[in-house]
């Protein structure tokens, strides 16, 4: 691994709803990864980056709880989140809520400024290279759609899992062609999210990898329930567990405790 | 005007649509044809990107004075001969062709592609008011002789297999021999084309949509690839121009930049097979040519869009590069949004036109992926418009009430991190408990949308937060 000289810097992991209350693991996976690219890392009191109220609308919340975010992360050199889509929603759309408000906007634009999704800032910010684990087995990788649109984010997963022993990755067909989660929307307009996912779910197949990866928890869970649906032997994974050579865990969706 | 839509039963018209299988069979098209072909146009243009911000530019600055370019265009358009006609809504331009129609004694009308056309419903009024439309693109051809909508705003047949359109071929064509063969798709085109020959002939007037309005010289540009547009508009005594305000561009320099992306973004074309300039009448010198030009300039409400959030919709060239990228459309195409403009562009720019009460779901019914935005070829921040209104659906209280309560509750939560940590840590230790057999749950109340079709991951146990705080006090 590599790590940069000067003084580690602090990061605030930004753990994000999904992996705070539905896969933890995820998190210990990317503080592990953070700490080997030569940082600190902290985990300051936090919710929700305010994404879901955001996109349903909900300006007034979604501001309320952005600001909550900027306070809880104040003293960090670094936000770093294991998902491009609450990542996107701190970097990019939070500086869009507060831009009408001059002695807000400044704070926001600042805390945006410090915001990463992890992969990148690895790659990116910590100039990681190669990374110290093993996983035995072929992956295929899905691109989520708002670290790839919004972020940048398609090289640098692969460059980091490249390094990984014993992997091989097989690109699927339209990796980067979203998935169908799109928050709220698997929900309220659950048969179309269905039609989409089924598709990709096809894709994922037809790679004939045994594990699928990506960089999103609510993507992964949208793919994961519905190969398992399908009864598709394809185990989901979030990217970071494979960095992190924490890919023997009980895959998503899978019985803890074997 | 009170438009036809049935966009408030998306959701039905998008069951409907995903159980159909010659509609699935024929969405197949949309995302093994059009994607591919733009992306190798734009490969092959090492500037493509550079003139997308041009076409932005040109766009953004046309919009900023309209008024002005307006007031040059009809200038000239009058100078060379023609007439500019403006139309505040739907029902004025519809009445403005009607009166044309009938002081020229018109009995036939050919026209060619106008999605300004479908928007006034102009056949419906044409038709109440004696004269008969011919659509002349062999997609409205086929389109009209369905009495359906298009479903994209290129492509207008996309939604249908070669086959379905030779059997209706046999049904209306009913003159030819029955036993031709038309299996394959030219011999359908043949076919139209042979049909529509005598129609053009006898046309007393032909209507056309416009590309683009050039303010410079009174021009008016239609790009097709069958030429259908060109009878339309130079075979009869009288030519009218249908278009929106927002189709003015300053000069022909501006409208030729726009055309480099409008082909390369709309079918993966350098330029489309027939780009054609229409300056007025017949000339006393020309050849051919109309005896009389009208342009009927349609406002209906692109004015109000002018002033407010959704400006930057008006920069629309109409290529579909949006819908033809779009998840959402791929599966369930485009008569499931329920009126003229599907896709992502219809999701922004319908709410405008016809309410967002009526268009409200279209809005919602985007996973927000934003390979729509990705290609737009004059970047309009498509899922950003899109939620503005989802923002002013939710300060009307249009939005759903399951979704406002849901969101409420879990706002509450979100906004007071303690009582989060510590419910959020009993409710997923429970959920864990329960799902732990299995890792999953096939079924989960509330959720029935998710779990309908997919499982639902249990949580591991207790959250993240708590974790780390055990393991690091630990330490």
């Amino acid at each position: 691994m590599s790590a940069q000289p000067g003084p580690r810097p602090r990061v605030g992991l930004f753990a994000t709803c999904l992996v705070d209350l539905i896969r933890p693991s995820v998190g210990f996976a990317a503080a592990k990864l953070i700490e080997a690219s030569g940082c600190d890392v902290v985990v300051p009191s936090q919710t929700c980056c305010g994404q879901p109220a955001f996109n349903s609308g909900d300006r007034r919340t979604a501001k309320a709880l952005a600001w909550q975010a900027i306070e809880a992360f104040e003293g960090v050199d670094y936000v770093v989140a294991p998902s491009g889509s609450c990542a996107g929603q701190l970097k990019k759309h939070v500086p869009e809520l507060f831009e009408d408000e001059p002695e807000l906007s400044r704070p926001a634009d600042a805390f945006a400024a410090k915001v990463f999704e992890l992969v990148s800032f690895l790659v990116d910010v910590r100039g990681m290279k190669a990374v110290d684990a093993r996983f035995d087995g072929a992956v295929t990788y899905h691109d989520s759609c708002a670290g790839l649109r919004e972020l940048g984010i398609r090289a640098q997963p692969r460059a980091l899992l490249e390094s990984v022993e014993g992997l091989t990755l097989t690109e699927m067909k339209d990796s980067d062609v979203c998935c169908g989660f799109g928050g709220t929307f698997a929900v309220k307009y659950g048969e179309i999210s269905d039609a989409i996912v089924a598709k990709k779910a096809d894709n994922i197949s037809a790679a004939e990898t045994g594990t699928l990866l990506a960089g999103d928890l609510g993507c992964l869970m949208n793919m994961a329930g519905k190969l398992q649906r399908l009864g598709r032997p394809v185990k989901a994974r979030h990217v970071a567990e494979v960095l992190a050579g924490m890919g023997d865990e009980p895959a998503i969706g899978e019985p803890q405790g074997r | 005007m009170n438009a036809h839509s049935t966009s408030p039963a998306f959701k039905e018209n998008a069951h409907r649509a995903l159980h159909d299988p010659a509609l699935q069979r024929a969405l197949g098209n949309v995302e093994t044809g059009f994607i591919g072909r733009r992306k190798s146009a734009a490969d092959k243009l090492p500037e493509f990107e550079a003139l997308r911000d041009s076409a932005r530019d040109i766009k953004n600055h046309t919009l900023a004075h309209l008024d002005l370019y307006l007031e040059a265009y009809e200038a000239k358009v009058t100078a060379a001969g023609g007439h500019v006609h403006f139309a505040p809504t739907a029902d004025d331009a519809t009445a403005i062709v009607a009166d044309i129609c009938r002081r020229v004694g018109a009995k036939t009308v050919a026209k060619g592609k106008s999605m300004i056309s479908e928007e006034i419903e102009l056949n419906a009024a044409l038709e109440a008011a004696g004269v008969q439309p011919v659509e002349t693109d062999l997609g409205e051809y086929i389109i009209q002789l369905r009495g359906e909508r298009p479903s994209h705003i290129v492509a207008p047949v996309i939604h249908l297999n070669r086959d379905q359109i030779e059997a209706d071929f046999r049904r209306v064509h009913t003159k030819l021999p029955p036993e031709r063969d038309l299996s394959a798709p030219e011999s359908l085109l043949a076919e139209a084309r042979g049909a529509l020959r005598e129609k053009f002939l006898a046309a007393d007037v032909g209507i056309t949509g416009a590309n683009f309005l050039v303010a410079e010289t009174g021009t008016s540009i239609i790009v097709t690839n069958e030429g259908n547009g060109d009878l339309s508009q130079t075979l009869p005594k009288v030519h009218i121009v249908l278009a929106s305000i927002e189709k003015l561009v300053p000069t022909l320099e501006d409208a030729s930049q726009m055309l480099r992306v409008l082909a390369r973004s709309a079918t993966g074309q350098e330029i489309t097979v027939y780009t054609t300039f229409s300056t007025g009448p017949r000339r006393p010198a020309d050849v051919d040519g109309p005896e009389e030009y009208h342009v009927v300039l349609l406002d209906n409400g692109r004015s109000a869009m002018l002033a407010g959030e959704f400006r930057e919709m008006l920069r629309c060239i109409r290529c579909a590069a949006c819908m033809n990228h779009c998840p959402v459309y791929h599966a369930v195409g485009g008569h499931a949004y329920g009126w003229v403009y599907p896709g992502p562009m219809g999701a922004v720019l319908s709410p405008s036109l016809i309410g967002v009460d009526k268009a409200g779901h279209l809005p919602n019914a985007s996973t927000f992926c934003g390979r729509c935005e990705s290609v737009c070829p004059v970047r309009i921040p498509l899922p950003k418009l899109m939620r503005h209104w989802r923002e002013r659906e939710f300060e009307r209280n249009l939005s759903p009430a399951p979704v406002r309560s849901g969101l409420a509750v879990w706002g509450f939560f979100a906004r007071r991190p303690r009582l989060y940590r510590f419910a959020t840590r009993a409710a997923m230790g429970a959920l864990s408990l329960l799902g732990r057999r299995k890792g999953r749950f096939g079924a989960l109340p509330l959720a029935g949308g998710w779990t309908d079709t997919r499982d639902f991951a249990a949580p591991e146990g207790s959250t993240f937060q708590a974790r780390w705080s055990a393991e690091r006090r630990a330490r």
